[in-house]
């Protein structure tokens, strides 16, 4: 996957979170729990949905890792490249 | 039933079957057992002389709707509707309120007469905390630091939450806020249907996901070997899995389905340490079918009480009580039904050690004393009562199997043993009611979802 489709994932697992989510104005640089309002729980959704779609693990202390669309696409991209 | 499972959940109270739910959503193959002949552990109800008493349902915090709406679909979500009074009467002061940060702004401006500057910093700084603070601060120095000698604000503050989980003024400050927090967002919601709809919707979605259900199913123990969990042993037979959770109490998983001997020395001395919260008593009254009551508000928080303590509140005669009213609009689609469950805290120990004869006095003595106080927000209530039922603290042990028949899990250290289980004994997982934070619906829910994402995590590595 390249940065782009990690991208649309990453919306569509959030988006599939919470539905109201607005992302007209996202600044991929912003945190994504300012902006989108998301909680720790809604965080715990995505690690998970990246685990059963990807058989990915993050674990707890990388959590801090996916606080902007942009560092999630930092991160995961390594990870993700060859799928 | 299959020969074998990728997780078993004991339990199914609100955080058992939530985690069932999820890891069923994970495609794992997932059996849940549980010792009663109902689904829901304390989120329970029972039928008496054609009425429904809901034991736990009371109200909890809106945070309930995105949970329900994310974790059990749309049409659980739906039915969270909002019980608009809360009706507060002691002594120092008898108010009705939303129980919300608006009106609690107002009210302690207006009724308490504190400063708007000093009420918004109190809440700025619940709102701000979190898990990670420090765990020093008490709650009682957090009121003291806004509110000095306002025995009064602190009763407002705390005595709701004193029934929502058990907690008392020396709970670390934490724990408060991150509760009150919540039921502040928006005020206090309910399950319109009741708790039988509730459970009732939530075994449906669990059996569409096929995951495999048995009540009347009493774990005899986690199996283990060598250090890790492979399955349980239930009605003398052995059923393997993956992995195993435990939804039981966490001391009774402990001392009940694991045994101590298979714990480190370390894991042992901080499980120790872990303190049950207390636990309750309950009265409830059905009122004659044809006959009805007027709207004396949805949730009352009662007491006779002069100032109020946490020791106060849970004494074996004690002047305060919560009235949970449920009216026809509660089960909107049943025959107008009207009952009222009056609730207080208890110790265990103050029931248990009564004799047979004594323990009956008792139980009849607080029946009376509850009545005497209904009456007075509901005068001649009584000649319209035509079932009265009451629970102690060991009913609810005989129906949870909870140590010390606990109404909210333990204290704030049992959280730490809850979560570093499955680092103790691989594949032996807990959720249930702990910490203080993890109780409650919402937090039992929350709960399991969180136990889940450890479990899936645990299940993709293995």
């Amino acid at each position: 996957m390249n940065r782009e489709e990690i991208r649309e994932v990453l919306l569509e697992i959030i988006a599939d979170i919470d539905e109201e989510a607005d992302f007209t104005a996202l600044d991929a640089d912003k945190p994504l729990r300012d902006q989108l309002e998301l909680d720790s729980m809604d965080f715990l959704d995505i690690v998970m949905e990246l685990r059963k779609r990807y058989k990915l693990q993050v674990p707890e202390d990388e959590y801090p890792e996916l606080a902007t669309l942009n560092s999630c696409v930092n991160y995961l991209e390594p990870k993700l490249r060859d799928l | 039933m299959k020969p074998t499972y990728d997780a078993i959940v004991i339990g199914s109270g609100l955080g058992g079957l939530t985690c069932a739910k999820r890891l069923a959503d994970a495609d794992h193959r997932v059996l849940l057992l549980e010792q009663h002949f109902q689904l829901g552990g304390l989120a329970t109800w029972f039928k008496r002389g054609g009425h429904i008493f809901d034991v736990s349902l009371h109200g909890f915090p809106y945070g309930m709707v995105k949970t329900c709406k994310k974790y059990w679909g749309k049409t659980i979500q739906s039915a969270i509707v909002q019980l608009k009074n809360i009706v507060f009467d002691n002594p120092q002061f008898s108010l009705t309120t939303s129980f919300s940060k608006d009106d609690f702004i107002r009210l302690l401006q207006e009724r308490f007469g504190v400063a708007e500057a000093v009420v918004r910093e109190f809440f700025i700084t619940i709102e701000g905390m979190n898990f990670y603070d420090d765990q020093k601060l008490r709650t009682f120095e957090l009121f003291e630091r806004f509110f000095p000698g306002r025995g009064d604000i602190h009763r407002l503050l705390l005595e709701p939450i004193s029934y929502a989980n058990g907690s008392t003024l020396d709970e670390p400050a934490i724990t408060y806020g991150i509760v009150f927090s919540n039921f502040m967002n928006r005020g206090v919601f309910t399950f319109e249907g009741g708790t039988d709809r509730l459970i009732g919707l939530m075994e449906h979605e669990l059996k569409n996901l096929g995951v495999d259900i048995r009540t009347s199913a009493r774990v005899e123990r986690v199996v283990l070997n060598k250090g890790r969990a492979t399955g349980v042993m239930v009605d003398g037979k052995y059923i393997p899995a993956r992995a195993v959770i435990s939804n039981a109490g966490i001391t009774n998983t402990v001392d009940d389905l694991v045994g101590r001997e298979v714990l480190s020395e370390n894991f042992c001395e901080r499980f120790a340490q872990v303190r049950v919260n207390n636990s309750s008593c309950q009265v409830y009254f059905g009122i004659r079918k044809g006959e009805s009551i007027p709207d004396i508000g949805d949730l009352l928080f009662t007491s006779r009480e002069e100032q109020f303590t946490s020791e106060a509140l849970r004494d074996l005669r004690t002047k305060s009580r919560t009235f949970s009213v449920y009216y026809p609009k509660t089960r909107p689609d049943a025959p107008p039904d009207y009952t009222i469950v009056a609730s207080m805290n208890a110790n265990f120990d103050d029931w248990a050690r009564l004799n047979a004869h004594e323990y009956a006095q008792e139980k009849e003595a607080m029946v009376e004393r509850c009545l005497a106080d209904l009456e007075r927000y509901l005068p001649g209530v009584h000649s319209k009562i035509d079932v009265i039922e009451s629970a102690t603290p060991l009913t609810f042990q005989r129906y949870t199997l909870h140590s010390k028949g606990t109404s909210f899990g333990t204290k704030f250290e049992g959280l730490d043993i809850s979560r570093s289980l499955h680092k103790e004994l691989p594949g032996l997982f807990h959720v249930g009611s702990v910490g203080i934070i993890m109780s409650g619906w919402l937090g039992a829910i929350n709960y399991g979802v969180i136990v889940a994402n450890d479990v899936d995590s645990w299940l993709r590595d293995t």
